[in-house]
């Protein structure tokens, strides 16, 4: 660091130093980082000022603009992802499973470069039985389906019989599986109680079975972004991907937040949040201050788990009964707090309101501190 | 019933102003120090009833009035802290002042009957009694509880899990908890765990999946008693296998369960013992809670309380008779049921398993829970919100004459809504000028309130006595003036600028009037918008509102730190035109700015003719420097207060963008800029009042070349999804990956369309007229866009619905006119006219099929929004900035260790930043 600037060090923020460092010629850095400094005490915040309801306020007030519809995003061959406004609702509720789940894979070099993209790409889509299947023909009289593989999609996804065998051993109860080139036969086990209806039902099941890629991930699609290729795909699986010797797994994200909370933890999942929020809003063209959706993610994130903005999260953490009471189901709480002999001590927003109290935020605030002698208090005696 | 009992404490002293309502009466002694002060008559005669706090408004006693001074008022006591618990049957008989025992209400003479429900020792609703029990008239007794003696126990619909719990969990012979000794401290500790997850509910339940997860047979372990299974038939009825369990055995087995393991269940002994979650002593809550109301027939109608109470003792009464007469069972059983029914309705009427209890129309009757929950129960709208008196509320209308933190208040409303003002012995002469005006002359004054509360309404008679009695330390509430604090809202208040505080201007007729720069943050428009209007009524009140609240100290969004209040329609047209093309002979260019309400035009330079950017320099200090943007894109200069260079428009001017204003928001503070926008904002105005604006169809028309262009790229889009189309039924075409065929070519036919229509919007751009007053409103950002303008002139367009060319209707074609199966554009919503020529049938419906979605988002999404900001502010209202600089939560946990990680308030900074590169270049 510049030595003019030593003495602003943990006076103001380290990107702001920075930033003046680049930019100003170090002949007026002095009397420049004096005015900066002067500047940011000017705008800092002021002591009590209510930052929550700002946030809120701030979010909750563009949010009647946002459009309800699920939006393709950029380019006509890309995916459906959900934007706008339920994008909004379900990153702030904290949901477990999420509309239209995605990622974002980076590669390592070569392969951001294009090398074996297609191969890549196919390799991650998760390939169900079903997929590699030309023809079934249900046999009612042996009890067994005679199925035709496609043999040039198993070349394109390097899968051979056998494992095809095997993963259909793997998954299926109630029927024998045999199989050589493309060939394969499935035999009901057992008896003659057995009709077409099983066969049937074996059939529709089959379909189903897991045989190569990774799990979750339904859709695939190569991009070109910035002179790389990405993979974006439909459906998420953090964990699985991220294990891949030819992934980036520095860059490689989805948009799943919990899914990143289990993975790569809270810290990581705040970021994601952060993120996704701030792209709903970018993408709808409102201009919400950074600050505001850090507060919003922070509050949900600050227990170590992300919790929803719902009863059943962030608000069901209050210390205060009534403050929770005037949420959602006033009863249910009530009746909880007499069960645990509970007190509510009156230090937030809405019970101060309730009471006709000042309210501890803002110019409620401070208190006054003196010295009250006692016995002329006492006698009735005020100045 | 849970109770709360409330503790208050002397705090500290905390100086209040009388925060009293003045009811609309004549002489009303007001109450002081009271917690249920400023509430209207109607809901002080029922403080808040059913609220479980119910209590605490009555133990604060009045404040004693020792000095001859009227307003300061002193509260002593503060309540600190709410503890909730359930009250035992011993204490419910000792805090109730009356014993119920007949459901008879009044006498023959209409006075109510000793023990009935009205009794006089519960409270008094009728003016001229007195209470039996505190001795105080109707509106000073707070009610009183009285109880009645249940003849059989019932369970109370509440606590109907929790005691299924204990009963499943606990031994019925000796009471414990069946967890063995040995285990009992881990499964403590992993029970903990629990419950800081999942809260108290997860905790009961996961006593039970330890219990059935030790499998120790169905033997308590401490006293080897065989252990049947209990279960719940709904709602009220506990069975241990078979057998039905009667409320007096379940209390009986509640009773053994010993206090340390009651705990266990998350249950405080200190504040409730199990069995007391059976009743056998039933509160009945005061008659001050259940007021019933005189019919104009003179009949009296009671309180859906009263008529549930009345159930509930005709019952029990009935019960105790039965009994004591040594019935047979199954009567008192039939009867015990019956009771249980009333008392869980009274309770409750919504229970899922009973039929509500109905009044005789057939209506359901709203008890307890009914009045406490939802958005109009007495949680949130009575206590979370309240009303207030000293507001008024009409339709507004604009005046762009008045100025931008004022407010027009029609003189009405001035004459009915007062201002307190204390007699001091300095302002008398000036005081009693109001009072002798009375309240029918302007500015006169409605009231007089003596030192010790009493008020007086001031009429032609006690004018006279009023005047002369009239001396320091009174109080005249007078009419409202010009420059008065007044607090400005308009409803939906979606954010901090939603309501803020005006200065009065008494104006003729009959609407609020507000000056239209401020329509803005309050998103209002004229088309019918009602506005509220209040009036603070103390100092305190009135500096806050002003030093906090006033227009110009809102200018700044907290949402992203540019201004909320800028110029809009006209002004901006009028003050693009004019820096953009003015040129006016001096006089006519003063003659502007003055009636801009520019005074000193000194800056003007003394020539013969000006142009506009110097008239704008006028308005402008004269050490102030800006550099920006204007819309197009080119720069703007203003250089020691002359603009330069460039063209003001929305971008310097409007809100949202507004940097202009921002730059000198920062520079000379919030007041100069208000200023300064209201000149600029009359000033635009005045020049088009100057010149004449209006618009003309022809401003739509375009040259026969850009026509032709214009069709020529509609026709090549056409054709080219004509061959598009082709290939797709030669199945020719080739998908996208991950695309089908079909899907595909949806997206090349919508890619075209709008490439095609883009082109047009383009071609008018090049084209269309240039400097017409229509181009002045667009280019200057004050309505319309140019796609509004190509669509009037060239082509509206491609219909989207949800993203996609429309395809709803009859099956395989949108309308009945089609061919089955047609995708070209026309059958699909492509709008190939334009709006000036008129639509075609089937494009004016296509175009109605999207208009009516955009309706249907618009009505869904409002209460979706709404929500999802009431969730939001629930969740963060007590989030605080700390004197350290953190962000905190009510009990003090940290969320953030700086404010935004830079303690940045970005109502203070430039669009969420300090402009660091501007530093840089002022520094010399």
């Amino acid at each position: 660091m510049h030595k003019d600037l030593e003495d602003y060090d943990g006076k103001l923020p380290g990107k702001m130093l920075q930033e003046l460092e680049e930019k100003c010629p170090a002949g007026k850095l002095k009397k420049a980082a004096k005015r900066l400094y002067e500047e940011y005490l000017a705008v800092k915040v002021d002591s009590g000022e209510s930052v929550g309801v700002v946030a809120a306020e701030s979010i909750g007030e563009p949010s009647t603009q946002m459009t309800l519809n699920t939006f393709h995003f950029a380019g006509a061959a890309e995916m459906n992802v959900t934007m706008g406004l339920p994008r909004v609702v379900e990153i702030l509720d904290g949901r477990k499973e999420i509309k239209t789940p995605m990622m974002e894979i980076f590669l390592k070099a070569p392969y951001n470069k294009g090398k074996d993209i297609k191969e890549i790409a196919l390799a991650l889509k998760e390939t169900t039985f079903g997929e590699l299947v030309t023809e079934f023909n249900l046999n009612v009289v042996d009890l067994k389906i005679d199925v035709k593989l496609d043999t040039e999609r198993m070349k394109q996804l390097s899968i051979t019989t056998a494992t095809v065998v095997k993963s259909l051993e793997k998954g299926i109860k109630g029927a024998t599986v045999k199989g050589e080139g493309s060939d394969l036969v499935l035999k009901l086990k057992g008896g003659e109680d057995k009709g077409l209806n099983e066969l049937y039902k074996l059939k529709e099941n089959v379909r189903k079975i897991y045989i190569s890629g990774i799990k979750g991930i339904a859709q695939v699609l190569p991009v070109r972004r910035h002179e790389e290729f990405i993979i974006i795909t439909a459906g998420s699986n953090m964990k699985k991907v991220l294990e891949l010797d030819f992934v980036d797994a520095m860059r490689t994200t989805t948009n799943d937040v919990q899914e990143i909370s289990e993975v790569l933890g809270i810290e990581a999942a705040r970021q994601a949040a952060l993120n996704e929020v701030i792209r709903v809003f970018e993408a709808q063209g409102i201009d919400v201050d950074i600050r505001h959706l850090m507060l919003v993610v922070d509050t949900m994130t600050v227990s170590g788990t992300v919790k929803g903005v719902t009863r059943y999260g962030v608000i069901s953490e209050k210390s205060s009964v009534l403050a929770r009471a005037s949420f959602e189901t006033p009863i249910l709480h009530i009746i909880e707090a007499a069960l645990v002999g509970e007190s509510d001590e009156l230090n937030s927003v809405v019970e101060n309101v309730m009471l006709n109290q000042p309210v501890p935020i803002g110019t409620g605030l401070p208190g006054l501190v003196a010295k009250i002698d006692k016995e002329k208090l006492e006698h009735g005696e005020t100045k | 019933m849970p109770k709360a009992k409330a503790s208050e404490e002397t705090k500290k002293e905390l100086k209040e102003m009388a925060p009293e309502a003045a009811p609309e009466e004549e002489e009303v002694l007001l109450k002081s120090g009271d917690v249920g002060a400023g509430m209207t008559p109607e809901e002080s005669a029922a403080p808040s009833a059913g609220a479980p706090a119910a209590e605490a408004a009555g133990e604060a006693p009045s404040a004693k009035r020792e000095s001859v001074m009227a307003t300061p008022q002193y509260i002593f006591k503060q309540v600190s802290n709410i503890v909730f618990g359930v009250l035992s049957p011993k204490l419910l008989k000792k805090m109730a002042s009356a014993k119920v025992v007949t459901p008879e209400l009044y006498d023959k003479e209409g006075y109510p009957v000793d023990g009935g429900l009205m009794d006089i020792r519960l409270g008094v609703i009728d003016p001229g009694l007195r209470c039996k029990t505190c001795g105080c008239k109707l509106k000073e007794c707070i009610g009183h509880f009285g109880y009645i003696e249940m003849a059989r126990p019932v369970v109370h619909i509440k606590f109907v899990p929790v005691i299924l719990s204990l009963l499943r969990s606990t031994c019925h012979e000796c009471g414990k908890i069946l967890i063995p000794k040995e285990k009992l401290e881990k499964s403590k500790s992993i029970l903990e765990k629990i419950e800081i997850e999942g809260g108290l509910r997860a905790r009961r339940k996961a006593i039970k999946t330890i219990i059935d997860s030790l499998k120790a047979g169905n033997k308590c372990s401490h006293c080897n008693a065989k252990q049947s299974k209990i279960s719940l038939e709904k709602p009220t009825t506990y069975m241990e296998g078979e057998r039905r369990l009667s409320p007096i055995e379940v209390r009986a087995r509640l009773e053994k369960i010993p206090d340390e393991d009651a705990m266990i269940f998350g249950i405080n002994p200190a504040t409730v013992r199990p069995e007391w979650l059976i009743l056998t002593v039933l509160p009945v809550p005061p008659v001050t809670m259940r007021p019933s109301i005189t019919l104009e027939t003179g009949e009296r109608s009671e309180d859906d309380l009263t008529h549930k109470l009345g159930d509930i003792v005709r019952i029990n009464q009935r019960l105790f008779e039965n009994i004591n007469a040594g019935a047979p069972e199954i009567i008192i059983e039939d009867l015990w049921d019956l009771l249980q029914y009333h008392v869980t309705t009274f309770f409750d009427n919504d229970v899922a398993q009973l039929p509500p209890a109905r009044h005789r129309s057939g209506q359901p009757l709203k008890t307890l829970t009914e009045r406490i929950k939802s958005k109009e129960g007495r949680i949130r709208h009575n206590l979370a919100g309240k009303r207030t008196n000293f507001c008024a509320r009409t339709v507004i209308s604009p005046d762009p004459f008045i100025k931008v933190n004022e407010v027009g208040v029609p003189k009405v409303i001035a004459m009915k809504v007062t201002v307190p003002e204390v007699v001091q012995p300095w302002n008398m002469a000036y005081l009693k000028k109001f009072v002798e005006r009375g309240p029918g002359t302007y500015p006169g004054a409605n009231y007089v309130v003596r030192p010790d509360g009493k008020k007086k309404k001031i009429t032609e008679e006690t004018k006279e006595a009023a005047l002369e009695e009239l001396q320091p330390g009174y109080v005249v509430e007078r009419h409202l003036m010009d420059g008065d604090i007044t607090i400005f809202n308009r409803q939906p208040c979606l954010h901090r600028m939603s309501t803020m505080c005006h200065k009065v201007k008494v104006l003729p007729g009959r609407t609020l009037r507000l000056n239209p720069t401020v329509c803005a943050p309050y998103n209002a428009d004229f088309d019918g918008d009602e506005m509220n209007l209040h009036v603070p009524q103390t100092e305190e009140s009135r500096a806050e509102a002003e030093i906090l609240m006033q227009v110009q100290t809102q200018l700044i969004s907290p949402r992203y730190g540019l201004p909320v209040i800028g110029c809009l329609q006209d002004s901006l047209s009028g003050s693009y035109a004019l820096t953009k093309f003015a040129e006016l002979s001096r006089e006519d260019a003063i003659q502007l700015l003055i009636r801009a309400g520019v005074t000193d035009v000194g800056k003007l330079p003394n020539k013969k003719t000006v142009n506009g950017r110097e008239i704008f320099s006028v308005m402008m200090p004269d050490d102030f420097n800006f550099e920006g943007e204007s819309r197009s894109g080119a720069k703007i200069v203003i250089k020691d207060g002359k603009l330069v260079e460039g063209v003001i428009d929305e971008k310097s001017l409007g809100e949202g963008s507004g940097f202009l204003l921002r730059a000198l928001h920062r520079q000379y503070g919030s007041q100069t800029t208000i200023d300064i926008l209201y000149k600029v904002f009359t000033l635009g105005n005045e020049y088009l009042q100057m010149t004449g604006f209006s618009i003309v169809i022809s401003d739509f028309d375009l040259p026969s070349i850009a026509q032709e262009q214009i069709e020529q790229a509609i026709v090549e889009a056409e054709n080219e999804i004509q061959t598009l189309i082709q290939q797709f039924h030669e199945g020719k075409l080739e998908a996208f990956p991950g695309r089908s065929v079909g899907e595909t070519l949806e997206f090349k036919i919508l890619e075209l369309l709008n490439k095609a229509r883009n082109k047009a919007g383009q071609l008018v751009k090049e084209h269309a007229k240039k400097d017409t007053d229509t181009r002045i409103m667009v280019d200057s950002g004050a309505r319309g866009n140019i796609l509004q303008l190509s669509q009037i002139s060239a082509i509206v367009g491609q219909q989207a619905l949800r993203g996609k060319r429309i395809e709803k209707g009859y099956r395989g074609r949108t309308l009945s006119c089609f061919k089955k199966g047609d995708i070209s554009p026309l059958a699909h919503g492509f709008v190939r006219s334009n709006l000036k020529k008129g639509l075609s049938p089937q494009e004016f419906f296509f175009c109605n099929i999207t208009g009516r979605d955009s309706l249907m988002d618009t009505a869904l999404r409002t209460p979706k929004s709404g929500y999802l900001y009431r969730r939001l502010a629930n969740a963060m209202q007590d989030l605080r900035v700390e004197y350290d600089g953190t962000v905190r939560d009510a009990t003090g946990k940290i969320i953030q260790f700086k404010y935004g990680e830079d303690s940045v308030d970005v109502s203070r900074s430039e669009n969420g930043k300090i402009n660091i590169q501007r530093i840089i270049d002022t520094t010399e």
